[in-house]
């Protein structure tokens, strides 16, 4: 018993160290079925980056282009998610979310949790051009 | 992509038309020429509103309901939860009872107290002065709201999906007025001084505090300004005429 | 030293255990409860708002951590002052920060916005926020404290012993240093931005830390029908009363400086004569039931166990009661933006800002001190925190 409370304790030292991680990796899987991804590609045509390059690393490239927006406000197209959403949202649903939406058939079929759509808009919208009142 | 370049400049050109219709010496917007899409901001630049209380009209909100648009935040229903990135003050000075009527928002420091208390870095100001909240990174402790002494930052109290494309903002992080970021970085002028205008008060002149030959700088030099609670010293890019 | 045969264990009543573990389990769910609820629906079902935006899992949180560094004291006495009856209640002392730190530091976490991004808060650091600086100081807290338990509890370390304790002493102070400049730091609002703010917040964990301790001290005596010698009784007591004194001196120190600018005048009328529950708050709690009636308790001669308990008990609340006027109150009144003028506006501009906490908010924060009773008493059943004391040597020192 004591030997188990010293190691227990000898864990707590690890604390600051980051174990914390690991939360990271336990975000949950949606449950339930596991529907194949439906990715269907409304707009034909050349997407920003090859199909290969895109599905293993799309995530990297939308991150590396939020923070050149947010903080330096480069505000180029290609890797931008609002650009990601016009072409990519169903037509019948407007989205990318939803059932058989662009991003959430394959994010549920690869059971990772996507908290974009926390704050970000996932249709399409009317953007408000600078300079206009809309 | 070419049609979205010739409404931009025909906006441009609208703008700078109706700038020259306004008072010799003062253009409403600044037609700031807008910086390439892949360029950062620099410091050269720092952005800046000069608000003129003698013409806000009390009672009057065009501003915030201009905000309330652009920013997808709709009209304050719950004023206790709901965001505010602008609100209209009604002052009275206790001594001898005159009366002013002013728009209040992030006043954009350049020493913002809540870039400094926060823990993550989320609170952060951007190379050209505009203090923004990187939603990625907020955890939602609220202690920018603690610290900052204009009361100017809103915690999203519920869950949201009526955002606009280009502002995301979410439960559980907290905001603040951008400057309308996304319009100036296009070379636009935020929502709220667009509204004024169109109002027909002209209050609010956004531009560059930086350029000497700005309109913003160029009055700044000619009349009184003050910044609140300038006994913090925060450098702030909102000043205010007529108080 | 007394021997380890002499410890004794607590593995009788086995059913009042249980009892006292389902207890703390339904505090704990009620906590969990709120969580979900609040981070489901967002902080709209809460009292708090855009005006009070800490209320009391704050209140909770905060006295949970500033007790937690200050229950380390005991420890400290013993190792940093070589006091010998200080010595013999370290393990426990140890222990007891390392719960009410887990259960103050729980309920923050709870009332993130995302505490989803607890890993981010954990990741990425402005080194210029006192904020951050607490987030390091309170996960090496856990490392050190733990470490210095090992080193009490595993002999072959005890060389160890006293190096740690140092650590741990002055790592505690730095602590509650910097928890204090949370509200020392703020410079815009007029109840905080002072100075005064880090070493108060020091003379009051020393309180509040010592209150919590002499309470688990007595309850564990009496689970095992023991009495405390009433030597150390009696200096414990004492040194209670010297916190609580010290503290009521901090407290009137703070306000009759504040009330010495005129600037702050408003806000010290506010607080001292009509700022309602504020006030009340204030009067009767932090400086009634939390400074005065324990003194009286504890200098009324003959004291006695139960005596001192209830002092102990009156110095918790106080305590709570102080976290509440200065957290909530500091808020309360009304943000000065404009001085010299009358202010209104859509966004309570002006008014003194009313808060309301909904039964949530008091589930999450005894939420905190439940997972810290919890986690107190399973450890107390498992391993010898029961102080040990060596008479000979506490005869020798006198």
């Amino acid at each position: 018993m004591r030997a188990i409370a010293i190691a227990v304790l000898w864990g707590l030292t690890l604390v600051p160290a980051p174990a914390f991680m690991a939360f990271a990796a336990a975000q949950a899987a949606e449950p339930g079925r596991t529907p194949l991804p439906a990715i269907a590609i409304e707009k034909p045509g050349q997407c920003v980056e090859p199909k290969d390059v895109m599905r293993r690393d799309h995530m990297k490239l939308l991150k590396h282009q939020r923070d050149k927006t947010l903080h330096q406000g480069i505000r180029t197209k290609p890797h931008s998610l609002n650009e990601c959403i016009s072409c990519h949202a169903s037509q019948k649903t407007g989205s990318v979310t939803g059932a058989g939406g662009f991003c959430q058939s394959c994010h549920d079929y690869a059971a990772v949790k996507l908290d974009c759509w926390d704050c970000h808009q996932p249709k399409p919208g009317q953007k408000t051009a600078a300079g206009v009142k809309p | 992509m070419s049609g979205d370049m010739n409404r931009r400049g025909f906006i441009a050109a609208g703008a700078a038309l109706a700038g020259l219709t306004l008072a010799p010496g003062i253009r409403l917007i600044e037609i700031a020429s807008a910086k390439p899409d892949n360029e950062p901001v620099t410091s050269k630049v720092r952005w800046g509103l000069l608000i003129d209380t003698t013409r806000c009209q009390s009672g009057c909100t065009e501003c915030v309901a201009a905000c309330g648009k652009e920013n997808g935040l709709g009209e304050v229903k719950k004023p206790r939860t709901d965001a505010q990135w602008i609100r209209k003050i009604d002052l009275k000075e206790l001594k001898t009872g005159r009366a002013v009527s002013l728009p209040m928002m992030c006043q954009h420091c350049a020493n913002p107290p809540c870039v400094d208390v926060c823990p993550t870095g989320a609170s952060f100001k951007r190379a050209d002065g505009i203090v923004l909240v990187d939603r990625h990174i907020c955890i939602g402790c609220r202690y920018c709201m603690m610290a900052c002494p204009y009361k100017a930052r809103s915690f999203v109290h519920e869950p949201h999906s009526d955002q606009n494309p280009e502002v995301p903002r979410g439960q559980g992080c907290v905001e603040g007025c951008t400057l309308c970021v996304h319009r100036v970085d296009r070379g636009g002028a935020p929502a709220c001084v667009e509204a004024c205008a169109a109002a027909g008060h002209n209050a609010m002149l956004f531009g560059d505090l930086n350029d000497p030959e700005s309109a913003i700088a160029k009055r700044i030099r000619e009349v009184k300004t003050t910044q609140v609670r300038a006994d913090l010293k925060l450098d702030l890019g909102v000043r205010y005429e007529g108080i | 030293m007394a021997s380890s045969a002499s410890y004794v264990e607590t593995q009788s009543r086995t059913g009042a255990f249980w009892g006292l573990l389902a207890l703390g389990g339904l505090f704990m769910l009620a906590a969990f409860a709120a969580f979900l609820h609040f981070e489901h629906s967002g902080h709209v079902v809460t009292g708090m708002d855009n005006q009070i935006v800490w209320g009391l899992p704050h209140v909770f949180a905060v006295f949970l951590i500033v007790a937690a560094s200050g229950v380390l004291n005991v420890a400290s006495i013993g190792s940093v002052f070589g006091k010998p009856a200080y010595k013999a209640r370290a393990p426990l002392s140890g222990l007891l920060a390392l719960a009410m730190m887990a259960g103050g530091l729980a309920v923050l976490a709870a009332d993130l916005g995302r505490p989803d991004r607890l890993v981010v808060a954990m990741t990425h650091f402005n080194f210029k926020s006192i904020f951050a600086l607490n987030m390091m100081f309170y996960s090496g807290f856990f490392a050190i404290v733990a470490a210095y338990l090992v080193t009490l509890m595993d002999r072959s370390l005890a060389g160890y012993n006293k190096v740690l304790g140092f650590l741990a002493f002055f790592w505690r102070l730095a602590l509650t240093t910097a928890t204090g400049s949370i509200f020392g730091f703020l410079v815009a609002r007029s109840a905080y931005g002072s100075a005064l703010m880090a070493p108060m917040f020091i003379i009051y964990s020393f309180a509040y830390g010592l209150a919590a301790f002499l309470i688990v001290q007595g309850s564990m005596y009496a689970w095992n029908n023991l009495k405390l010698d009433e030597g150390i009784l009696a200096r414990m007591k004492n040194l209670l009363a010297v916190f609580v004194g010290a503290a009521l001196y901090f407290t009137a120190v703070m306000h009759l400086t504040s009330l010495y600018f005129a600037r702050q005048t408003d806000y010290e009328r506010f607080l001292l004569l009509d700022g309602g529950i504020y006030t009340a708050a204030f009067w009767l709690g932090q400086v009634l039931i939390g400074g005065i009636l324990p003194l009286v308790l504890l200098f009324a001669p003959g004291a006695t166990q139960t005596r001192v308990i209830a002092a102990s008990v009156l110095v918790v609340l106080g305590g709570l009661a102080q976290m509440f006027v200065t957290i909530v109150g500091g808020q309360a009144f009304p943000l000065e933006i404009f001085p010299g003028y009358a202010i209104s506006s859509s966004f309570q501009d002006g008014i003194v800002n009313a808060y309301s906490p909904v039964i949530g908010e008091f589930a999450l924060g005894f939420g905190g001190i439940a997972l810290a009773f919890l986690i107190t008493v399973v450890a107390v059943r498992v391993l010898r925190f029961l102080p040990q004391d060596d008479f000979a040597a506490l005869k020798a020192e006198d």
